[in-house]
């Protein structure tokens, strides 16, 4: 197949997975300027950390007066999750040169790596697989960076009595509600979240990060006394 | 200094994506370590999402009538049964306007 084919066949396959992604950045644009960022430092985060969830995080963070190394390591924690993707794709990328590799890691999403590691497990014997994450991913960083601006834009014009910082948490709770009917899912989100307002006024504001710590050591545990399989 | 700490935290982002991509054995990450990553939104999500919810600015507990933790409630309920990311972020958004407008 032609890699235009191949390419195509990425932005069809990941299509149906932006339709959250174009409100999420939306949100992303007018929280950030809402926040206080300036329409270029919110556009200019998009195109630098490309990660919806990190970026209102950092956001957030900044504007509590959170310390810089705080802000950085929530946002290493929140990411972490892209270490299981590069693992579980980089059996497929492993005959690419450097940029290339340089290229497909920057552009990987959620949603990129769940279309595409199931197209490259299918076809690891074609030369260009690796067009369909290129597809995949493009579509998802364009869609991305076109809804930040929509949101900068619409920042600027909603009144800020529409209480739109509470989308904040509501986002983040959207992305973990198909989590909430796997009970030890939701054991790992009460331990969090409850250890989160017990530690909420220790200083630098480490909650997210002693929080998230101490549930993913709940969630050790969990692996290692029942054996789940996932 | 906003701008460089938004570089460091791209360059940590990235650095996320990449580091098992430039691996040459990318087996490095044993089964135990993958099985705890699957786990981290929802270790990590609740700790920014319960403070907004039911602390004020000055991190004291907001009473349980609250339009943002009613309205949190029914996001919950809404997406517990839909599973949609939209509805439950329009479920709450929505329900929350309305509770503002009866409370006041």
């Amino acid at each position: 197949m032609k890699n235009l084919t191949i390419f195509q066949k990425g932005f069809l396959d990941v299509l149906p997975l932006t339709i959250p992604v174009v409100p999420f950045g939306i949100i992303y644009g007018v929280i950030g300027t809402e926040m206080g960022f300036t329409p270029l430092m919110t556009f200019v985060m998009s195109f630098i950390i490309f990660a919806g969830s990190s970026q209102i995080a950092f956001a957030q963070l900044f504007f509590t007066g959170a310390s810089p190394w705080v802000i950085i390591s929530s946002v290493a924690a929140i990411n972490s999750r892209h270490l299981l993707y590069g693992a579980v794709l980089s059996q497929h990328l492993s005959k690419l040169n450097l940029q290339w590799r340089i290229l497909l890691s920057y552009l990987m999403t959620d949603q990129a790596f769940s279309v595409s590691s199931i197209y490259l497990k299918k076809n690891k014997n074609k030369f260009n697989c690796h067009f369909h994450l290129l597809g995949s991913g493009f579509t998802l960083w364009f869609l991305w960076q076109l809804s930040t601006l929509i949101g900068i834009f619409l920042g600027n014009i909603v009144p800020e009595q529409l209480g739109l910082t509470f989308t904040i948490p509501l986002t983040f709770l959207a992305l973990i509600v198909s989590e909430l009917r796997k009970i030890d899912h939701l054991i790992v989100i009460l331990v969090s979240g409850t250890c989160s307002l017990i530690i909420y006024n220790f200083p630098y504001k480490i909650y997210i990060i002693v929080s998230s710590f101490v549930a993913l050591t709940i969630s050790y545990f969990f692996i290692n006394h029942f054996k789940k399989n996932i | 200094m906003v701008w460089l700490w938004i570089l460091i935290a791209g360059i940590v982002t990235f650095l996320t994506r990449f580091s098992m991509i430039a691996l040459i054995n990318p087996k490095k990450l044993n089964n135990n370590t993958k099985k705890v990553l699957t786990y981290v939104p929802s270790a990590v999500f609740p700790a920014i999402i319960f403070p907004a919810v039911f602390l004020d600015k000055q991190g004291l507990f907001l009473s349980i009538n609250h339009p943002q933790i009613l309205a949190f409630f029914i996001a919950i309920i809404v997406g517990y049964f839909l599973k949609n990311i939209i509805l439950t972020i329009l479920s709450g958004l929505i329900s929350y306007w309305m509770f503002i407008f009866w409370l006041s």
